[in-house]
């Protein structure tokens, strides 16, 4: 779209309600004119309720999970046993013959982990080397589970065994079992992934990285009055989506149709035809509903590429559903991190020096970086980065609802809480010192700060370890920052039929943000209709391209495009009905279900009799999401990253029993920005989810393997702990407006930044009861005592 | 809790079922439904694969999700923990057979309300198990709430607002039975 005329352009910028100047901008041509605040708007900016609601709880709403095929084979999979290993051979003969069994497939090629730069010795490999317990192996179709299940005990596979490590530490030294033979590349694929190309690698250690480093550190240490240093963990964390991975594929002759439980059906989509070299058009993945993702579900994977072979030569549709183990072990997590990290700061706050030295195992693949925060939050011109990878012999990493940041900002902003700590100064005060940049998330967070201080009662916040008993209660907080990234493609499409019919139609899906309800505002705000009014079409591959739910940029994406196709449909039919009206078209606008004069309201005509006057039978509009009016500071693939970003501060209230090392979080104020927020009460159901998702990780979530096996030891929902009703805390949520000017409805995402800080901000609280650091998560009773007794 | 006029004529013998698959008839949201099971079939898979009702989901499958979630007699049960051959003399209800005669339960009305559910693939299960507290305790506090769903497990994080739906609908429920 950089190619399309601009003109310039007065717009609003600022937040509503307290800094709102205008500014100018070069808008494409064409551009809808800008819409006023939310409070002038009909539709959106209010809370309409979600639009699949209704098929939500009356469980007719259908998941990948619940299609049910004439003929269709249920599949499972068979994982290896041992993690680290060669295979000698595979003997499928006997499952094949079993009762039910209508197709085996063994996997050629592993997705997902990373790769050897020179394949070398393991290019004469028969099969996958193993690098992990649990790595898919092979899968059996039958006419059902229980058939395909008794199959997958009759295949024999012969292993020859390998050293292999699982901890982080263990994998750093020079004496470990090397998870590869050699270095190693993570091509980024349809399904996602990728790392950085032509890093050196040494044993399982690949790295360093450099990204973000800038200046002299020692000038800068030397400039320093205090420094602060800490070596934080974090650990590893499951996706848990409440449904599992899983796909039924159905190979016909003239096409494949996936249905997929995924954040992408256009990667799903693009892998499946990369895989099996088929053209594009000849694939349809599905998803009409996605029981969560949280950042794995991207592509074809191992498992779905089973299952196409499975319907391919079975020539049935097969069902491929992971199992909660299977689920945990196999196809993401969060990876660890060891973060050593050191600040230097002057007597006024200000920082001098930022050095990182990182680790992180996203287990057999490459990307277990601690995000962008420690270089780009905050103005320091002196910044030293190392990152590392780490192999273990262990499951992949993937994306997780802020990737890396997550990580980083738990380190980070405890070492900035350090540092005001240090220098007697209030932590708000430091951040207002040193969050200076010129950019949206900035002062965005300056008005949260000042709202979330006053919502939690930051003025009760007393000197770290005030409480005398065992039972100590304190307050602390910590700053969100997640890019602010538009999809380098997104179309929508808008189909209006004679009798009033309004049908939008989009290539991305709803996985339970509300994506269907919120471009079902966006058109009928412009088309004056109700929300419900509008039929919307998401989760097919053959609608016109639509963003993944992934990187917080649906809506910053989508609703621009939404309301370019909607706004162009409006005109069209404006153009046509003018003169029934005796108007010109421009003159015309759309309210209450009806088209109506501008000067006169009472010469007006319903939506669907005005459609039926003007002889309109159907009409088709198309709209793009048009490049931002300011640009990208840059782009990544599909990823336009401004240079604004989003912000957010949360503020948390702990109790810590300092005797049984029980930490309970009783109170969350979370202050957050979007943009314009399309549907405030989806966007506060959003942060909840952030904030309890921060919450678990903070406090309990552990994925745990066994040394000697390299087995994880609590693969499924009873023992892998996750927030539940109990320890679900209070929380509030406050919602800024922001409008910044960049595009047709100015609407951000805020999946990401509603979790990235949590954990920080009840680490920073946790100091405040105590007075003591919390360096590593979970903060479950043995690392809180530990922490306790620490000098 | 809908219970149909005549109930499935149960085995006189139950050690006689399988191994083989063979008939199986439930009463499953007031009617009598028969299909092919084997002993080892679960509630849920026979609600799911021989009945074709899928709005009852498996998360886990060892009752630590409480996805599955039915009422069996009126009471909340796992029903991936249950063997179907059991409950050949129960009245089974499922979330498609929650609402009745097109109308909403309360709380299914006070989940699209208050928002009280994201992907919702935990939803049915949520849905049954605030309804069951809600029909058989309409006042119940938040304390009691969150006992009625400590079981289940929501990914998204909706719990603050099954919380507000819940107290809501049980509040709606008191007040059309003062009307009453």
């Amino acid at each position: 779209m950089s190619s399309d005329p601009l003109e310039q352009r007065t717009l609003s910028a600022g937040i509503v309600g307290d800094a709102l100047k205008q500014v100018t901008r070069n808008v494409p041509r064409g551009e809808p004119p800008a819409w006023p605040t939310n409070a002038e708007l009909q539709v959106v900016g209010k809370d309409v309720k979600r639009m699949d609601a209704l098929d939500k709880v009356t469980g007719r709403a259908r998941y990948t999970f619940d299609v049910q095929l004439p003929g269709m084979l249920y599949a499972r999979t068979l994982n290896s046993t041992v993690p680290h290993a060669r295979i000698k051979s595979i003997d499928t003969s006997q499952a094949e013959k079993s009762p039910g069994v209508r197709a085996v497939h063994v996997l050629e090629r592993l997705l997902q982990a990373a790769e050897l730069r020179d394949p070398g010795e393991e290019a004469n490999e028969p099969y996958p080397v193993i690098r992990f317990a649990g790595q898919p192996i092979a899968a059996v179709a039958a006419t059902s589970a229980r058939a395909a299940e008794a199959a997958l005990d009759l295949i024999r596979v012969e292993y020859e065994p390998i050293d292999h490590v699982t901890e982080l530490e263990d994998a750093m030294q020079a004496t470990s079992p090397p998870v590869f033979p050699g270095p190693t590349e993570q091509h980024a694929t349809a399904g996602g992934g990728g790392a950085a190309k032509g890093l050196p690698q040494k044993g399982n250690l690949r790295g360093p990285s450099k990204g973000g480093s800038r200046g002299d550190l020692e000038r800068g240490f030397k400039e320093a009055d205090v420094v602060v240093e800490g070596e934080y963990r974090t650990q590893v964390q499951t996706h848990t989506p409440l449904e599992p991975h899983g796909v039924v594929a159905d190979w016909r002759d003239d096409e494949l149709t996936i249905y997929a439980s995924t954040q992408h059906v256009l990667s799903v989509r693009d892998e499946a035809a990369d895989i099996f070299q088929l053209p594009k058009e000849k694939i349809r993945a599905i998803s009409d509903y996605t029981g969560g993702g949280f950042g794995a579900k991207y592509g074809i994977g191992n498992y779905g590429t089973l299952a196409i072979h499975l319907s391919r030569k079975a020539r049935a549709p097969v069902r491929l559903v992971l199992d909660r183990r299977e689920e945990h072990v196999s196809v993401g997590n969060r990876p660890s991190s060891l973060q050593r990290l050191k600040i230097g700061a002057k007597r006024d706050g200000s920082l001098t020096a930022i050095e990182l030295r990182s680790f992180g195992s996203g287990g057999v693949a490459a990307g277990a970086g601690v995000g962008s925060c420690h270089h780009s939050m905050y103005s320091c011109p002196n910044v030293s980065i190392e990152h590392y990878d780490v192999f273990t012999n262990a499951g992949p990493c993937a994306a997780f609802r802020g990737p890396g940041q997550t990580q980083g900002i738990f380190a980070f902003e405890q070492a900035i809480d350090a540092v005001a700590a240090r220098l007697g100064m209030d932590p708000i005060a430091l951040r207002d010192k040193i969050d200076t940049r010129d950019a949206d998330d900035v002062r965005a967070r300056a008005a949260e700060r000042r709202i979330g201080a006053e919502k939690i009662g930051w003025s009760r916040r007393r000197a770290p370890g005030s409480d005398t008993g065992p039972i100590k209660r304190g307050i602390g907080m910590a700053q969100s920052m997640w890019p602010y990234i538009v999809n380098s493609y997104t179309t929508c499409e808008i189909r209006i039929q004679g009798d009033g019919t309004v049908e939008a139609f989009c290539g991305t899906q709803d996985i339970g943000t509300g994506t269907r309800t919120v471009f079902a505002q966006v058109v009928a705000e412009e088309l004056g209709l109700h929300a419900e009014d509008v039929r919307v079409h998401v989760g097919d591959s053959r609608f016109p391209p639509g963003p993944p739910s992934g990187g917080s940029r649906v809506t910053s994406s989508l609703t621009p495009a939404a309301r370019n196709a909607a706004h162009a449909a409006a005109r069209d039919i404006a153009s046509r009905v003018a003169p029934l009206l005796n108007a010109k078209a421009d003159d015309l606008i759309f309210r209450n279900g009806r088209i109506e004069r501008r000067d006169d309201s009472k010469t007006s005509l319903g939506f669907a009799e005005a459609l039926r006057r003007a002889g309109i039978e159907t009409l088709v509009h198309r709209g793009d999401r048009r490049d931002d009016y300011e640009g990208y500071a840059r782009k990544a693939g599909e990823l336009n990253i401004s240079p604004h970003a989003i912000g957010g501060v949360q503020f948390a209230e702990v109790c810590v029993d300092t005797q049984t090392g029980a930490v309970k979080v009783e109170r969350v104020v979370a202050v957050h920005d979007c943009g314009r927020p399309i549907n405030p009460k989806l966007v506060e159901s959003q942060i909840f989810g952030g904030v309890i998702q921060g919450v678990s990780y903070a406090l309990y979530e552990d994925r745990r393997l066994d040394g000697p096996t390299g087995v994880q030891l609590n693969a499924n929902i009873d023992q892998y702990k996750i927030v539940g009703s109990r320890e679900t805390p209070q929380i509030e949520v406050h919602l800024i407006e922001l409008l910044g000017g960049q595009s047709s409805t100015d609407a951000r995402g805020v999946a990401e930044p509603a979790n990235v800080a949590t954990a920080a901000a009840i680490a920073n609280a946790f100091f405040n009861a105590t007075g003591k650091r919390i360096y590593t998560l979970p903060m479950t009773p043995a690392n809180v005592l530990a922490a306790l007794r620490a000098e | 809790m809908s219970v149909a006029p005549h109930h499935p004529p149960g085995r006189e013998a139950p050690g006689t079922f399988g191994p083989e698959p063979q008939p199986l008839s439930l009463l499953v949201n007031g009617e009598v439904h028969t299909a092919l099971a084997d002993p080892a079939t679960t509630l849920v898979e026979f609600l799911r694969d021989a009945l074709g009702l899928t709005g009852t989901k498996i998360g886990c499958d060892r009752g630590a999700c409480s996805a599955c979630t039915v009422w069996i007699d009126g009471e909340v049960a796992a029903s991936c923990m249950t063997l179907a051959i059991d409950v050949r003399e129960r009245s089974i209800t499922t979330i498609e057979g929650l609402s009745r005669e097109g109308e909403l339960h309360p709380v299914q009305r006070a989940f699209i309300e208050h928002d009280a559910l994201q992907c919702g693939f935990c939803t049915p299960g949520m849905v049954m198990s605030c309804a069951q507290l809600v029909d058989s305790n309409p006042d119940c506090t938040l304390e009691d709430v969150k006992t009625a769903i400590s079981g289940h497990l929501c990914r998204c994080g909706t719990y603050p607002n099954i919380f507000k739906a819940t107290l809501a609908a049980a509040e709606m429920t008191r007040t059309a039975g003062k009307k009453k």
